[in-house]
């Protein structure tokens, strides 16, 4: 302001100054606001460069690994193998193992070569039978257990193909690299090219990511979400569960009723403060309090949802708070005024008001604890975990992996499909979280209002 | 901090309530990170071929996992604790002070480490003295112990590539660092008389002295797994990463091995002694567990089975070297032998 009346002085003093004719110091003030101009501009820029590199290097990785290569093959169940008693007694076929319906998947793919001329030169038959994943035994296993009558008979299965065949169809191993590669020779891509042709081989949608439990080390082809997807859901439904019910009570009592004093004072500043402790000091409490003391299970969804828990109550307390407070004081006003007790003004004016601002804390608070790892780290739900934890309640109980975990464990594994799984994991989360913040804006531009 | 401490409390008496009636069906296994890859292979081909459900394996490190095994006998502590080395006396004391009297010590096999580059870069052929001269503090120069000054491979010796030294090694909470240290820089300071003139110059523990790293910039710690090391490998060509066999073979396309003292680092090489680096790896289980938790023997049978463990299974496939005295091994799990005293 003093500037504007001390250049306006000053230019009235002197000649040949107008509008028109800009001044030094006018210039140097527009110079000083281009400038800032600037440096806003490549602040955003370097933020959208960084989001782009970013999401670009995820989606290149990952956007793949919803893709599987899968190849058809007529397995014939030999009986002579697979049932030596003739009886088809289901305790006799428990034992049939993996280790000896490995053969038969090898006769298979030996078969199917044959039949079609595709003898490929420099592919022994077991390096053929190589491009079939590790899993395909245990799927075998599987079928045979479920239907033991179709034991003798020619089943047509659409079985995995291993990591390193699959990944050349992503363009993640070349002619060259399998040339170096002790795991796969380039005969073998030769002839998995041939299987393409001849639509023995195909890639499609790869919903078993989805489904599937985690794989061992030797099968990234077969490794999937199944586990952790349920895992997390799990957790967020304890999380929500506890948290919004216990932040909601401590806000609206904290904001309407506690008396303004010393105490709430106290509360108010370990409220702010334990929003900004770091994740990892939940954990050790969750190990301390949750496993060694109440002696709950290791890995369960349960104890990581209650270490979420208290992660996500300031959170949700502190939205919460902010929300009631911006519920004019007139609408309880007049609630009391025609008669309402101060709880039927609560929660029959005010919180109806404030419950979309509520929700919002809520759903951020919640998002934040879908991408926490550091506390689940120290309560053993970093693991590899390949069994469904069953249906609640008691499946909060068994153990389970979480998203933000996977990617983690992923992300460490020696073969380098995992890496696809990993970025694949990550673009699954971000989907969640995206429509999770998606649900909080809705909720915020549908029922805000303002006064 | 009110309504903090009674939310805190309505949840542990709800949790106390359910907690109380739940059994464990599943074996729990916690510990290295090197025998997880092996651990989770046999894991899901026991959760395959057997009706008990797939344990769920843990990692977070050997002494983690140990400490973990010796919290206590029951449900909530582990049953299985993997090692990729052996048990310390303080783990034993441990146990025995939380009643975990009866351990089985069950060896899995060898596993080797191996120093590999990038794959475009050229071919190296070391012997452990050549990485103490590389990495050590203090070396021996024309007879004198002098501050490190070698800058590249070929001053060391002049038939390795003229090549900057640069050495990504595991951190020292790794088990693989204590047989690095062991096998390579202490074998190597007493290959090239380092060792000799440290104890000449009144050095309080020679190995101590030997096993002290440069610390400008040449050896640097990964305090992370495998996979930081290979990027960092693949961010800098020059280089030279410490890696575990199973992990090399898994990337043959992008980084070459190294032969330390002549020999190529194979399963076979390790199996028959040849080459030097290699170590043990170990799982400790809890005998009280044994008949409470079902599936626990029939995995630790399984895990030692020949069709797993043996030569031709799938851990050999994977880069365990296997061990030899395997049967002795069977033997001793199925008589659920508990360790002696260590020696």
């Amino acid at each position: 302001m003093t500037e504007i009346t001390a250049d306006h002085s000053a230019g009235a003093g002197t000649t040949g100054r107008s509008l028109l004719n800009v001044g030094e110091r006018t210039r140097k003030r527009n110079a000083a606001e281009k400038r800032f101009r600037m440096m806003g501009l490549a602040a955003v820029a370097i933020g959208i460069f960084a989001l782009v590199g970013l999401m670009a290097s995820i989606l290149s990785n990952g956007l793949s690994s919803f893709n599987q290569t899968y190849i058809a093959l007529d397995v014939y169940l030999d009986p002579a193998k697979l049932d030596k008693n003739g009886n088809r007694a289901p305790e006799d076929l428990q034992k049939i193992t993996t280790f000896t319906i490995q053969p038969l998947i090898k006769t298979a793919v030996q078969d199917m070569l044959d039949k079609r001329g595709f003898a490929a030169e420099g592919v022994n038959p077991n390096e053929a039978a190589a491009l079939i994943s590790g899993e395909a035994p245990a799927e075998l296993r599987r079928f045979i257990l479920a239907n033991p009558d179709q034991i003798g008979e020619t089943i047509s299965f659409d079985l995995l193909a291993s990591g390193r065949i699959d990944g050349y169809f992503k363009g993640r191993v070349t002619m060259e690299s399998a040339a170096l590669d002790r795991n796969i020779s380039p005969e073998q891509l030769v002839l998995a090219d041939r299987l393409k042709e001849a639509g023995i081989l195909d890639l499609r949608f790869n919903w078993a990511f989805f489904t599937a439990p985690d794989a061992s080390d030797t099968r990234p082809e077969a490794a999937g979400l199944g586990v952790a997807i349920l895992g997390s859901a799990y957790m967020m439904m304890i999380v929500l569960a506890l948290s919004l019910p216990i932040g909601v009570a401590a806000s609206i009592y904290l904001e309407e009723f506690a008396p303004q004093n010393r105490w709430t004072d106290l509360i108010e500043v370990n409220i702010a403060n334990l929003a900004a402790v770091p994740s990892i000091v939940f954990g050790i409490l969750g190990l301390a309090l949750f496993i060694n003391f109440v002696g709950l299970p290791q890995s369960a969804p349960i104890v990581g949802a209650l270490v979420l828990t208290l992660m996500t109550l300031p959170t949700i307390i502190i939205a919460t708070r902010a929300a009631l407070k911006a519920v004019p004081p007139s609408i309880r006003d007049a609630a009391l005024g025609i008669g309402a007790s101060k709880m039927q003004a609560i929660f029959h004016h005010v919180l109806p008001l404030a419950a979309p601002g509520i929700l919002t804390g809520a759903i951020i608070g919640l998002a934040q604890a879908l991408g926490e790892t550091a506390p689940l780290l120290l309560i053993g739900m970093v693991a590899f975990v390949r069994e469904y934890p069953a249906a609640p309640p008691e499946g909060f109980f068994d153990p389970a992996a979480a998203l933000p975990v996977q990617v983690y464990n992923w992300t460490q594994r020696g073969d380098p499909a995992f890496i696809e799984r990993a970025s694949g994991a990550i673009i699954v989360l971000l989907i969640f979280l995206l429509v999770m913040n998606a649900i909080a804006i809705l909720l915020r531009r549908r029922f805000e209002r303002r006064w | 901090m009110n309504a903090i401490k009674l939310a805190a409390a309505a949840i542990l008496a709800s949790s106390a309530l359910t907690g109380a009636a739940v059994a464990r069906d599943q074996v729990q296994i916690a510990g290295s990170s090197t025998v997880l890859p092996y651990a989770s292979i046999v894991a899901e081909a026991f959760g395959e071929n057997f009706e008990f459900p797939t344990p769920v394996v843990e990692s977070g490190g050997s002494g983690a996992g140990r400490k973990k095994l010796c919290e206590g006998v029951g449900e909530n502590t582990i049953d299985i604790a993997n090692s990729s080395s052996r048990i310390k006396q303080s783990d034993i004391d441990l146990c025995a002070s939380n009643g975990v009297t009866e351990i089985q010590e069950v060896r899995i096999g060898y596993d080797g480490i191996v120093f590999a580059s990038d794959i475009n870069g050229p071919e190296y052929a070391f012997t452990p003295s050549d990485w103490h001269n590389a990495l050590a503090a203090k070396v021996l120069k024309d007879g004198q112990l002098v501050d490190n000054p070698y800058k590249s491979w070929n001053e060391i010796r002049a038939d390795l590539p003229a090549q900057e030294i640069l050495a990504f090694v595991p951190g020292t909470k790794h088990g693989t660092r204590e047989v690095f240290d062991e096998k390579v820089i202490i074998a190597g300071c007493e290959e090239n008389g380092a060792a000799e003139a440290h104890k000449a110059a009144g050095a309080e523990d020679v190995d101590d002295a030997c096993m002290a790293l440069r610390t400008d910039g040449v050896s640097i710690d990964i305090d992370g797994d495998y996979t930081e090391t290979l990027a960092r490998v693949d961010a800098n060509k020059n280089g030279i990463g410490v890696f575990g066999l199973s992990f090399y073979q898994n990337n043959t396309d992008k980084i070459r091995v190294g032969t330390m003292g002549g020999v190529v680092p194979s399963v076979e090489s390790i199996a028959s002694g040849e080459y030097p680096v290699s170590r043990p790896l170990y799982f400790y289980v809890k005998n009280a567990h044994l008949d409470v938790i079902p599936g626990l023997q029939e995995y630790v049978e399984f895990f030692v089975s020949d069709e797993i463990a043996g030569p031709d299974g799938p851990l050999a496939a994977y880069g365990l070297v296997s061990d030899p005295e395997l049967a002795k091994t069977q033997e001793m799990v199925k008589s659920r032998t508990p360790m002696g005293a260590l020696n």
